[in-house]
């Protein structure tokens, strides 16, 4: 009897404080509602309205018909109309598309003559999944509605893979993981880094030294980029040495996107670290970003394949636009020129927070 | 130009929504003293010290800390002033030597004196063994020494120390106040707050707080001789019935217990106290004796810190 009512003295305890710690509290009925929302938002691989160009060289009422109805698939949504192959390329390599449709000018004759493809999809190969779908689109009925048409079943449809012709996962998967990674350590680190001083009581003793707030911050923030730059030396070197991941493009190109990426999570981190009162609570925000991170940015699942507000969401996150960075810089031999909208993202990000970050900062030290 | 005061306070004031944490301070630090401020926690005193180093930007008022004026730039105040915090705030996980090498470089000390000014304070503040020893892992009475041969390290010529001996032992609590008279006769000026008498009565001056506000302020000697009560001692063999029977006296202000004494406060204006508090003594059988005794330091943060309702009873 002693015993359980001791046992109930704890429980009831816990219950109370656990009501007072509001964000524990919020993790408690956020966290499943929240994983929910996002697996179920992002684990889509019925993958829709893939960005699509075509390259109509034949230009014929059956070449038409026939994207006509490709379209009406809805797995593909054709955004532009080229006049080469060699421009649906450029696209693919500015990861503008992840399907290039290729009809040659001699489309009609190569539908009665099966033995060569009558079209040539170039697909963005890195990520298997839209390779797979792109696949399924061969197995397309097509169904011709000019008077001599019979049923000859799917057309001779060629797929032609980019990028990752062995169809290997790491090839895909470690480009990503390094945004994944950075994000965790850069936010992580700068988060607790700060937090950690105020809870010991060092932060008041610093402010009352001649260090500036801007001082203060940059001495903090510095190591932290250094250390992320040998995480993704490190990465890439496991990378290319176990799993035979390639850079494909410049290395100076992939750090400076690094570059642009730790600074925004750092930014991200400091602002984090005004808003936390604990180091348990860092910890708590971080997971917060995490999470999204690795399901809405495209690292586990396409972008592509998941509704319009899924991708709202993710095109807030840094990480979202960094495995676009990379992906294209290492596989695709593409250029920071080829994808400067994901940088300017970066530096954008990293000024609003650092911003956000400073004015909270100097209010804290009233 | 230079004023007597190294610190002059005028209507300070700070409020946390509708909580006043100070309430119109006036105060006057002469320079070169060592100034105390009595009161109990949530008096005033680490919010006061806050507002005097700009930490805390003042709700109301204004102060002039070495010519600085608050509210204004602390960025100059910041290099002429050591700050104490009341919990230890150095690195812990790194060592004697290193915090205070961290602490000159912070403050910009000249690199050619850094050397030989550090090695001067391990040697005056007893830290030479520890000099390789994490913060972290020491004892109380030597992260206090630690504590305060980094406030000094750039020699300020103001020290603002909150509550620097709440968590050390009585030894350690004289050696520090040694040490403080030591910076106060090479020209230191020293705001101390505290909430031990026996440190009180060490200052040359000091401030009594109370729910913020200034209660009464001067020497210790003004503030014994000044009190505005009368004092007497009562020995009684059964102490608990007579505080009871004398507390029962109209116009008593207070009556404390310490041990088989009692000491009990009656405004200076009732004549013949000690008569009065004799006879009810003797009226309720007891077996007790008062005797008139003079203010000591308990004594007046009694009188001044007393409740007004208790005051006027």
């Amino acid at each position: 009897m002693k015993s359980l009512s001791r046992i109930m003295a704890i429980l009831r305890k816990e219950v109370r404080q656990l009501r007072r710690d509001h964000l524990t509290f919020g993790m408690v009925i956020g966290l499943p509602i929240v994983q929910m929302l996002l697996f179920g938002y992002a684990i889509n691989t019925d993958v829709r309205n893939l960005p699509t160009a075509v390259a109509n060289q034949a230009g014929t009422h059956l070449s038409r018909q026939f994207v006509a109805e490709l379209e009406q698939t809805q797995v593909v949504d054709i955004i532009d109309h080229v006049d080469s192959p060699q421009q649906l390329e450029g696209l693919l390599r500015q990861g503008k598309i992840s399907i290039g449709v290729h009809i040659p000018h001699d489309f009609d004759r190569r539908i009665v003559d099966t033995s060569r493809s009558a079209v040539h999809l170039l697909v963005d190969g890195s990520d298997p999944t839209i390779l797979a779908v792109a696949m399924q689109l061969r197995m397309m009925p097509v169904s011709f509605d000019s008077a001599n048409s019979v049923d000859r079943g799917p057309l001779p449809i060629e797929v032609r893979p980019y990028y990752n012709p062995e169809r290997r996962t790491p090839v895909n998967i470690v480009p990503g993981l390094m945004g994944v990674i950075l994000t965790m350590t850069m936010i992580l680190f700068t988060a607790v880094a700060i937090v950690r001083e105020r809870e010991r009581g060092n932060l008041e003793l610093l402010i009352n030294t001649p260090v500036s707030s801007a001082e203060l911050m940059i001495g903090k923030v510095v190591p932290y980029i250094l250390i992320g730059m040998i995480q993704l030396a490190l990465i890439l070197a496991v990378g290319r040495l176990l799993f035979d991941v390639p850079v494909r493009g410049s290395i100076l190109d992939l750090y400076l996107a690094a570059t642009a990426f730790i600074a925004a999570n750092l930014s991200l981190g400091l602002f984090l670290s005004t808003a936390a009162k604990t180091q348990f609570q860092a910890m708590q925000m971080t997971v917060f970003i995490l999470l999204p991170s690795i399901l809405l940015s495209g690292f586990m699942f396409p972008f592509e394949g998941m509704p319009k507000f899924a991708q709202w969401l993710g095109e807030l996150l840094p990480n979202t636009h960094f495995i676009r960075l990379t992906r294209g810089i290492m596989l695709r031999d593409a250029g920071i020129g080829d994808l400067y909208a994901e940088i300017v993202f970066l530096i954008g990000f990293t000024i609003v927070a650092m911003t956000a970050a400073a004015l909270r900062f100097t209010k804290r030290l009233d | 130009m230079n004023s007597e005061f190294a610190i002059e306070a005028r209507g300070l004031t700070k409020r946390f929504g509708d909580l006043e944490a100070v309430s119109h301070l006036h105060l006057d630090v002469p320079r070169g003293q060592i100034y105390g401020f009595l009161g109990p926690n949530g008096s005033g005193k680490s919010t006061t010290i806050r507002m005097l180093c700009g930490l805390l930007t003042p709700t109301e008022g204004s102060a002039t800390v070495l010519d600085t004026e608050i509210p204004g730039d602390a960025k100059l105040l910041k290099p002429k002033i050591g700050y104490m915090t009341q919990k230890f705030s150095l690195f812990g996980d790194m060592t004697v030597l290193e915090n205070l090498q961290f602490i000159a470089e912070i403050y910009s000390f000249p690199t050619r004196e850094r050397k030989a000014r550090i090695e001067e304070l391990l040697d005056r503040y007893n830290l030479v063994e520890q000099r390789k020893q994490l913060a972290g892992t020491m004892s109380g009475g030597q992260k206090q020494r630690l504590a305060l041969a980094c406030s000094v390290l750039h020699h300020p010529p103001l020290l603002l120390l909150d509550e620097p001996t709440s968590a050390v032992d009585p030894q350690s609590r004289r050696d520090f106040w040694s040490a403080l008279f030591r910076l106060a006769e090479a020209g230191t000026t020293i705001l101390v707050s505290t909430h031990y008498m026996d440190e009180a009565e060490r200052c040359h001056r000091l401030a009594i707080l109370d729910h913020g506000a200034k209660v009464a302020d001067g020497t210790p000697a003004d503030l014994q001789q000044k009190t505005g009560m009368h004092v007497i001692e009562v020995r009684a063999d059964d102490p608990y019935r007579a505080q009871a029977v004398i507390s029962a006296i109209p116009r008593i202000a207070s009556v404390t217990q310490l041990g088989v004494r009692l000491r009990v406060l009656l405004p200076d204006t009732v004549d013949d106290p000690v008569a009065i508090v004799n006879g009810e003594l003797q009226g309720a059988g007891l077996d007790a004796t008062a005797i008139l005794s003079t203010a000591s330091l308990e004594d007046v943060f009694v009188a001044v810190t007393l409740k007004p309702n208790r005051r006027a009873a």
